[in-house]
């Protein structure tokens, strides 16, 4: 696996798709896996708010907003 | 392994439902699944709301009629549940689904549940109602929002999704009322919910569920399984100390990892449901239209400025529209209670009587109802705001910005709904996770102005502000916008304050779905309307009405024997010289007011309330204000129907005329009306509020402090305001 794939949500740039792959924190982590948010899943971010954060994500086919530092939790590998 | 079952197995059909003529049913789903609007398709207006035991949650509750094929009827009693993603609850609304799914004994338990799932979100909804079939409650799968899947290329085989889930599913377009036919032939049906579990939770930690059982009542093992994992904050099953001591040695006995135990049954279900889709879903390629719409409207309404701009505009129309278009009613309710009092007055023989009910009742009355309008239009447009999926996209362009004055951007819909009643407005700040968040934001939200402060502003206005525009902009409504203004920074001030003050230290989140945009749905909205003018109505009514009467009685009687004494003075005067009779009358009726026992309350806190500009007859109004605000209007008409020249004019018009005896200007000049508005902008005076953060806080710290700082606020801003401006 190239290792330049692996990346925090937070740092994955506005409409590149990349997959969930893990959590650093528990807490977040309860909360997206309800929501759909599982490993394996693609996800992309689709926009910024105005100010810089919080961000949008598309998971599964429906838009999540999340904190930076939230995303900053979740690991993913770009496509 | 096979979950197999074929729909006609589940369906035993039995015409008499379990032999009840009565049913429960809750209903349970995602938020923004259109629960609301399956439930209101169900029972039309025959609905009620009440509070769960215990806590302020909303319990909504609707009723209606099965007939089965012998003509049978049964009647069917509906629970609406706060919306969830799981049984694992974030916030104290998401604890109510567990509690009541979950305790066979609590009074709402029902008989059949049903899901509602977005079909379009198959996979998310599936996981909350995987749950629910594992309590072992008969559940029914209600497919909805179909047209959205269908939009988006999805195909469902409904047929086969029932034999995977082993419960009957039935695809509908709860909007368009398709399906709910389907939904309630279903319900006379009875079923048995499937045998085997999605997940089997036994091997996360063997026998406690079965030690559990041993203590408390519970419908199931997956029930059980979420007793240990809720442990923390269960009021629910009759828990003695005993009983309580009992279960939290089981579970630490064990070393019961509830956050690792939840995550590792979440990804088992997912894991399942994602084999299950395969087989149900086929996508039919990708047509993702609502999307790509969806995405296009945020790009302009959450545009890194005109997203701001935008909020701005729409907000300054809302105050516009609510200031034209609700005066027409309220003028027509001003009129019709005016004329009505004179009609009463002369039908009725004269006395006490006929001074209560046109005086105490009517005038009463008149300050109740002529909310409505407002209060129907304010609702109309925050209930339009949700939605339409605006409100989460406010949340998401203000959550950086409110963070920096100690809020959440889910402060916003407290905030906002703050200007219809800070009553609901602090329920809703339930969602808010984070305690030091949710604290600042139930503290500020009663600055921002409520409909209450409405009918105050609209009639302070009206006397201070000419009418007309100001470049095609009604400056009345730009006045009223203003006052708005006042109360958001007030609030954003305060807020910023208590960041520094209060400390509570727990990790903040924002994590919140964005629905799509859509159209409002109207009749969910009327709904609404409805349901908040009613309660208006009998609750704030009830209030307003008593505090009519005991200041009718309060105005109408003096200590000793004054009355006699003012009358006598005044007939013999009114011998001596050719005065007018009704100058006279006037003139009585003024006195009177002023020896009458509300008189001597109000002048005993002027000298208090004098620096800001208020004579006793505002303090009279100040003094019964603070049970709420609204009464204002009220106790001015009554005040001035006591020392009254007719009773043709409306209390604007008194008001109007009314001479400031010192000055000889009128008594409701600029500085005057502003430092008033001023005062009813800032100060605390609402029980409800008071009593609702009590509830939410539990405890009297809070909204005491709330009282104390919200009344230096508003005695500081009016004295300043006046003393500049006289």
């Amino acid at each position: 696996m190239n290792k330049n794939k692996m990346l925090t949500l937070d740092k994955l740039p506005v409409g590149e798709q990349a997959v969930v792959m893990s959590f650093t924190n528990d807490a977040v982590k309860l909360i997206l896996l309800e929501m759909g948010c599982i490993p394996g899943e693609t996800i992309s971010v689709e926009r910024i708010a105005p100010l810089g954060d919080p961000i949008a994500v598309n998971i599964s086919g429906y838009l999540l907003s999340m904190r930076k530092a939230e995303a900053a939790a979740v690991e993913v590998r770009r496509v | 392994m096979s979950r197999s079952w074929a729909l006609s197995k589940i369906l035993l059909y039995v015409s008499n439902v379990q032999n009840k003529s009565k049913i429960k049913i809750a209903i349970v789903g995602n938020p923004n699944s259109g629960k609301s609007t399956v439930f209101n398709a169900l029972t039309g207006l025959n609905q009620k709301i009440a509070n769960f035991p215990g806590v302020t949650v909303e319990k909504r509750i609707g009723f209606f009629n099965l007939e089965n094929e012998s003509g049978q009827k049964i009647s069917a009693e509906i629970i609406d549940l706060p919306g969830c993603y799981s049984l694992y609850p974030k916030s104290i609304d998401e604890r109510i689904p567990f509690q009541v799914l979950c305790d066979p004994d609590d009074e709402s338990y029902p008989d059949f549940v049903i899901v509602i799932a977005d079909a379009s979100n198959l996979k998310r909804s599936l996981f909350l109602c995987s749950q629910i079939i594992d309590l072992k409650i008969p559940a029914l799968l209600a497919l909805n929002m179909m047209d959205l899947a269908e939009r988006k290329g999805l195909g469902i085989d409904s047929g086969k999704l029932s034999e995977k889930l082993g419960v009957p599913v039935i695809p509908m377009n709860a909007l368009k009322k398709q399906g709910i036919a389907e939904l309630k032939k279903s319900l006379l049906h009875s079923f048995s919910p499937p045998e085997k579990d999605f997940t089997d939770v036994q091997k996360y930690s063997p026998g406690i569920t079965e030690e559990i059982k041993n203590i408390i009542h519970v419908s199931s093992d997956y029930a059980a399984f979420q007793v240990a994992n809720n442990f923390e904050w269960i009021s629910a099953f009759h828990l003695t100390p005993e009983k309580t001591g009992k279960l939290k040695k089981i579970i630490s006995d064990r070393n019961f990892d509830s956050d690792a135990i939840k995550a590792k049954e979440t990804l088992e279900r997912y894991g399942v449901i994602t084999v299950l889709i395969k087989e149900v879903v086929h996508e039919k390629g990708i047509m993702q239209g609502t999307h790509v719409r969806s995405k296009k409207i945020d790009s302009i309404l959450t545009h890194r400025v005109f997203g701001y701009v935008i909020f701005l505009v729409i907000l300054f129309l809302v105050f516009q529209s609510i200031f034209a278009w609700a005066a027409y009613p309220m003028d027509l309710v001003d009129r019709f209670f005016a004329w009505s009092k004179q009609m009463v007055a002369a039908a009725m023989p004269q006395g006490l009587l006929n001074d209560l009910v046109v005086n105490g009742i009517i005038a009463g009355l008149n300050g109740v109802v002529i909310f409505v309008p407002q209060i129907a239009l304010l609702f109309a447009f925050i209930a339009v705001l949700e939605d339409t999926g605006y409100m989460s996209r406010v949340s998401f362009m203000m959550d950086k910005l409110l963070r920096g004055f100690g809020l959440n951007g889910k402060s916003v819909i407290p905030l906002i709904s703050g200007v219809a009643c800070a009553v609901p407005a602090i329920m809703s700040a339930r969602t808010i996770q984070n305690r030091k968040e949710r604290i600042i934001t139930i503290m500020v939200t009663p600055l921002m102005s409520c409909s209450a402060r409405l009918p105050v502003y609209t009639l302070l206005i009206s006397l201070i502000i000419p009418a007309g525009y100001f470049y095609g902009v009604n400056v009345q409504g730009l006045v009223l916008f203003g006052m708005y203004l006042i109360g958001f920074i007030a609030a954003i001030a305060a807020a910023w304050l208590m960041k520094f003050i209060i400390r509570v230290k727990e990790k903040s989140y924002f994590i919140m779905e964005l629905p799509l945009y859509r159209l409002p749905r109207f009749s969910n909205i009327g709904m609404m309307i409805i349901e908040k003018v009613k309660v208006f109505l009998f609750d704030a009514g009830k209030v307003i009405m008593a505090i009519s009467i005991v200041l009718w009685l309060l105005s109408s009687n003096a200590p000793g024997n004054k009355f006699e004494t003012i009358e006598k003075k005044y007939n013999t005067a009114s011998q001596n010289s050719g005065i007018n009779h009704d100058e006279i009358i006037y003139k009585i009726k003024s006195e009177k007011l002023e020896s009458s026992y509300a008189g001597i309350l109000g002048q005993w806190i002027e000298p208090a309330i004098k620096p800001m500009g208020f004579d006793w007859k505002i303090g009279i109004a100040l003094i019964t204000s603070f049970a709420a605000r609204e009464v204002f209007v009220g106790t001015m008409s009554t005040i001035y129907s006591a020392g009254d020249k007719g009773t043709r004019s409306t209390v604007r018009e008194k008001m109007q005329s009314e001479i400031n005896p010192e000055t000889l200007k009128p008594r409701y000049d600029f500085a005057t009306g502003f430092s008033l508005m001023l005062f009813y902008a800032f100060a605390m005076q609402c029980m409800s509020t008071l009593a609702v953060v009590k509830r939410e806080m539990r405890g009297w710290k809070w909204p005491l402090i709330q009282f104390a700082y919200m009344g230096a606020l508003a005695y500081v801003a009016s004295l300043t305001a006046y003393q500049l401006l006289k």
